[in-house]
């Protein structure tokens, strides 16, 4: 079947009566929770991941779908009725969005963030269905040595390339990279670093680490920080309606933040919210009222909104293509295909075909139906965002031990979380990136598998690292990622990286 | 605590290259204890270890560098007492869990979480973050059929 039949046939099954109800309670849930202040998209599919333990795999996707965008919708209000900083995902939303709150167009705003990121999502999603037979044969064509210079590179832009200081970044992929050792070895079945316990012997959970480094260790951050200031919930004042102008100035913005955020997620390379950044200087350079930006301008929610959007749709490329998780996000993503024994890869796509294919249908579905639901449901959002720190953090913890109880109810795996957590409070105060370690934890064991497997091939002969062109230009690549900001850094631009560090996803 | 200034070296960025050192040392023993087998391949279960022992290594070296030239971010103070309140909840549920169930368990870390944000007093919290907890536990494992502990009160539930 060409991909156009395949899509419909996914279609079909996502249209399902009870899958259109698995999709309809995960968008809910993830709008719901990604609109609370301080919980990224990251936190939100983890959070959410207990939910789906006893559905069958299609159903777990298709909800998991519409929790991976609907996370993606509540950010975005998020940030422009509330002026979060810290929210990495949607900061240059806040930049002009919070602005246009505060003079009263908050409507607009959401409005345009709304329909731009179903245009982004919409284009972006279709993009995924037409690369992904293309990325599938490419990455048939990969031997495991090319598979370890994939993840070679994925490590250097997870950690080394964006934020502002390589060293700490590599730290971070480091602690991540240690963790994944912990457990028993999978060729020789010998235990590694787990100190005589037990529970050790499964290795980390990846979601355990996820929640404690995002939950727990944010919400320790945020208490230990002496207020400054109540933090503003801009109330949504006149129609959520758009102008003729709002319309007139936000459709380009709307394409060519899809064209800029796309091919940056779908990159084998990190899903850094540079796409974010990009759209933002492109609009402002190509605006015809450059003054406003700054004070609200309305292209500068558009573009922004649909590359976040679009670079979010673009990340699940080398995810479902080639198993590489790209950012902290996509790594959660990765444990939910886990926990049914599903490896994403290319031969996912060969032997479980109606699923990887109802999972990105499912995600046009997820689409439509946020911007069904979110315009009209704005108010109910708007009245999460009021919801008190001490009640929301409270409730975010309990929550987060729930996930971990649900999938293995131990003390050891609880105390794991509360290390974590203060592991992800340590990250924090000192200026480490949290997405590495997540990201070094579960590709960490995948590039060591490939690594072994290739070595075996070659009978212990090293020179098949750098024997397939792909490899040789997977590595140059990395080098360049890794040694270009350096010299950035030296020239003293190290603040525009720093700016582009994205913590959550 | 702040970053430090150029000359003084910061103190918290050299306790971390000694942390980073002593996960360098406690991988590597840990890898060095482990039962030889016979190996094949070159490339056995201990090269990854090994390597990533030395690459916390010279991550260490290369933090000890930055603290003394004051790499690290500025830092304001930061309160503790709030950070005990919340760890104090997590341990509290960890040992709560067991004998007392879901719901009494994470209802003493609801609380003492809100307490860490300044929400107070317990003997009220605590009954709202038990109730609270206990509709929670109704939901996952009941509905969402989530295996979760049960105690005194999730018995009381039909």
């Amino acid at each position: 079947m060409d991909t156009i039949g395949l899509l419909f046939h996914g279609l079909g099954l996502a249209m399902a009566p009870m899958n259109l109800l698995y999709a309809l309670v995960g968008v809910t849930l993830g709008t719901a929770v990604g609109v609370l202040p301080g919980i990224g998209p990251a936190l939100t599919v983890a959070l959410l991941l207990p939910v789906t333990y006893r559905l069958d795999p299609t159903g777990s996707l298709i909800m998991f779908a519409g929790i991976y965008y609907g996370g993606m919708y509540g950010g975005s209000t998020t940030s422009i009725l509330l002026n979060t900083p810290g929210e990495s995902a949607s900061i240059v939303t806040a930049l002009e969005g919070n602005k246009m709150a505060r003079k009263g167009r908050g409507g607009p705003a959401l409005a345009t963030a709304a329909i731009g990121s179903f245009v982004a999502g919409l284009i972006a999603t279709l993009g995924l269905a037409f690369i992904s037979p293309w990325m599938v044969k490419f990455a048939l064509s990969l031997g495991p040595a090319d598979y370890f210079a994939l993840m070679v590179l994925a490590f250097v832009t997870v950690s080394a390339a964006f934020g502002d200081s390589a060293l700490r970044g590599l730290t971070a992929l480091f602690i991540g990279l240690a963790l994944g050792l912990i457990g028993i070895d999978l060729q020789t079945g010998q235990a590694r670093l787990s100190f005589g316990i037990p529970d050790l012997l499964d290795g980390i959970e990846v979601t355990t680490l996820a929640v404690a480094l995002f939950a727990v260790g944010e919400a320790l951050k945020v208490a230990a920080t002496p207020p400054e200031g109540e933090e503003v919930v801009e109330p949504v004042k006149g129609s959520v309606w758009m102008t003729r102008e709002d319309w007139a100035r936000s459709w380009k913005p709307w394409l060519r933040g899809t064209a800029i955020g796309f091919p940056i997620g779908a990159m084998p390379a990190g899903g850094a919210e540079i796409g974010t950044f990009l759209s933002y200087s492109t609009e402002k350079a190509l605006a015809k009222h450059p003054e406003e930006f700054g004070n609200g301008a309305i292209e500068g929610v558009a573009g922004p909104e649909a590359a976040n959007n679009a670079s979010a749709a673009g990340t699940l490329v080398p995810l479902l293509t080639l198993g590489l998780p790209t950012s902290a996000t996509a790594a959660i993503m990765l444990a939910g295909f886990q926990q049914f024994g599903l490896q994403p890869g290319p031969l996912l796509f060969a032997t479980n075909a109606p699923l990887v294919w109802s999972l990105i249908a499912s995600l046009l579905v997820a689409n439509f139906m946020l911007i069904v639901l979110n315009l009209p449901l704005v108010g109910l959002w708007v009245r999460l965002l009021a919801i008190p720190k001490p009640w929301l953090y409270a409730g975010i913890l309990a929550f987060a031990t729930l996930g971990c109880i649900g999938a293995n109810p131990s003390p050891v795996e609880l105390a794991l979380l509360l290390a974590f957590g203060l592991l992800g409070y340590g990250l924090r105060r000192f200026g480490y990136p949290i997405a590495p370690v997540v990201v070094g934890l579960i590709l960490g064991p995948l590039a060591e598998q490939q690594l072994r497997r290739a070595l075996a091939i070659s009978q212990g002969d090293p020179s098949i690292l750098v024997h397939s062109p792909a490899a040789i230009i997977l590595y140059l690549i990395a080098a360049t990622a890794l040694l270009l900001p350096l010299v950035l850094r030296l020239r003293g631009k190290g603040a525009v990286l720093k700016a582009m560090q994205a913590d959550e996803d | 605590m702040s970053g430090g200034a150029p000359g003084h070296p910061d103190r918290a960025g050299l306790v971390i290259a000694v942390l980073l050192a002593a996960v360098s040392v406690v991988i590597f023993v840990s890898t060095r204890s482990m039962p030889a087998t016979a190996q094949y391949a070159r490339v056995g279960p201990t090269t990854f270890p090994y390597a990533i022992a030395a690459g916390f290594a010279l991550l260490a070296i290369g933090t000890a560098v930055s603290a003394f030239r004051g790499g690290f971010p500025e830092r304001e103070p930061e309160r503790l007492a709030p950070i005990l309140w919340i760890v104090g909840g997590l341990v509290a549920q960890i040992l709560a869990l067991k004998p007392l169930g879901f719901s009494i368990a994470t209802g003493l870390l609801f609380a003492l979480t809100a307490r860490g944000f300044g929400r107070g007093p317990l003997w009220i919290t605590i009954p709202i973050g038990v109730v609270f907890s206990l509709f929670v536990w109704i939901l996952f494992a009941r509905v969402l059929q989530l295996s979760l502990p049960a105690g005194p009160l999730e018995r009381l539930v039909p």
